[in-house]
């Protein structure tokens, strides 16, 4: 129930952003975090972006998932 | 962020040497339910040296509410003019004589939603209705239904209510580490609770009782680094606050959701499933916002005290005093399809998951 994803901001209108990830798009609420622009990676549960990613974590969860920085 | 930069199969390595070093059997807890199924799904367990095991610990949120809860939402989905919203964790959780997805089979109107957010539009959708959504969760979950109450007085939004099983994962970790028979060397704590939190809200902890506590992410890499920082404390004999999950929790964790959870909660005494009642480790809504309270809006509706089934050991479970297949209702009455105790409720409970992988995580053994 925990589980959270990192997603790309595709667009934002008000407090709402459209947010990406492996082609499939939806919804997130950005009211419970600041400074979001288009281009930004972001963890998103439940519908609500909780954290931004910076490009270096975005990175390092890249090598996560490929097995670690091989 | 992390500068880690080594591959599986190398921090598997260093698991092996650093359980040769530390003495005697060591038990690590996964506070939390994703981390449980994370580690059973990419067969982390099997890898493990055989004097380190992991623990399943208090962190399904679904478990862990109480069946007085579920008999509760019942209760409320069978009124004329109610619409409930839930996650869909809870539609299988059984009550004392029903669950929503029986009720919702049998003509309710509960509607499961991804995001609280959508409980928002089906209140402004049904003005002539009563809109309660079911809140529950820890820290990760109480700050979004936090903010669709928020957002719910800025829309003038009158017609929706929250149900709150919200709890706060602290409490309870400090409620297993206060017990005198406890047997837990070392917490992996739940990495999007700390995205919430921050990390700072472990320290007491680390200090009063001298346990290690490592924030971990979910992926085995993650997991694997967790138990290795974890390895190196105890043979250290150190017990901190240590954040391996970096990429997503930063100090003082989400301060404007932090607010948003301060600012329209109150801590108070809260029933976990299995373990009782545990103190100030629930959230209720302040009186500011108690228009809100689905709780005092059907205070008329009448639940059973919870019921524990005999045989069932999910208390102690929960607690990590005991392993699902010690359990003599396991797999035998106690399945999935018919859970008698709350570890077996939920696809991320510690019996679930031990029912579906096995205690080796090569499939069910109920022995």
């Amino acid at each position: 129930m925990c589980l959270s994803i990192p997603m790309r901001v595709k667009g934002i209108k008000g407090s709402t952003a459209v947010v990406e990830k492996d082609g499939v798009s939806t919804d997130a609420d950005i009211s419970l975090i600041d400074d979001i622009e288009t281009g930004d990676y972001v963890l998103v549960h439940a519908g609500f972006a909780i954290e931004k990613w910076e490009e270096d974590d975005i990175q390092e969860y890249n090598r996560i998932i490929q097995g670690g920085d091989n | 962020m992390s500068t880690q930069t080594r591959d599986f199969p190398e921090l598997i390595r260093e698991t092996q040497e650093l359980a040769q070093s530390v003495s005697g059997d060591v038990k690590l807890m996964e506070v939390c339910g994703t981390h449980t199924m994370s580690a059973f799904k990419s067969g982390l367990r099997s890898l493990l040296p055989a004097n380190i095991s992991l623990l399943s610990g208090p962190g399904c949120p679904v478990c862990v509410t109480p069946d007085s809860y579920v008999d509760l939402a019942v209760g409320i989905s069978r009124l004329d003019g109610v619409i409930v919203v839930t996650y869909g964790d809870m539609m299988k959780v059984p009550g004392n004589s029903s669950s929503l997805e029986r009720e919702k089979a049998g003509g309710a109107d509960i509607r499961v939603v991804y995001s609280p957010v959508e409980s928002l539009r089906i209140s402004e959708a049904n003005r002539d209705k009563r809109v309660v959504f079911l809140g529950v969760g820890f820290e990760t979950t109480a700050p979004l239904s936090g903010m669709i109450i928020k957002k719910a007085v800025e829309r003038s939004i009158d017609n929706l209510f929250l149900l709150s099983a919200h709890k706060l994962i602290p409490p309870a970790m400090k409620l297993l580490l206060s017990s005198s028979d406890h047997d837990i060397q070392g917490f992996m704590c739940p990495g999007h609770v700390s995205v919430i939190t921050g990390p700072e809200v472990y320290e007491p902890l680390t200090s009063e009782f001298n346990v290690p506590c490592v924030i971990t992410g979910f992926e085995a890499w993650d997991m694997a680094s967790g138990i290795n920082m974890l390895l190196y404390q105890i043979r250290e004999g150190r017990h901190e606050v240590e954040n391996q999950y970096e990429r997503s929790v930063r100090p003082g964790g989400n301060p404007k959701a932090r607010g948003v959870m301060e600012d329209v909660f109150e801590v108070c005494d809260s029933e976990w499933r299995g373990i009782g009642i545990v103190p100030d480790s629930g959230l209720s809504l302040r009186e500011r916002f108690r228009r809100f309270d689905a709780y005092s809006e059907f205070s008329s509706i009448e639940v059973e005290d919870s019921v524990k089934h005999s045989g069932c050991i999910c208390g102690e479970v929960l607690k990590g005093l005991k392993r699902p297949f010690e359990c003599g209702l396991f797999a035998e009455e106690c399945t999935p399809d018919n859970p008698y105790g709350p570890c077996m409720v939920s696809s991320e409970g510690s019996c679930a998951a031990y029912y579906r992988f096995g205690r080796d995580g090569r499939g069910h053994d109920g022995e």
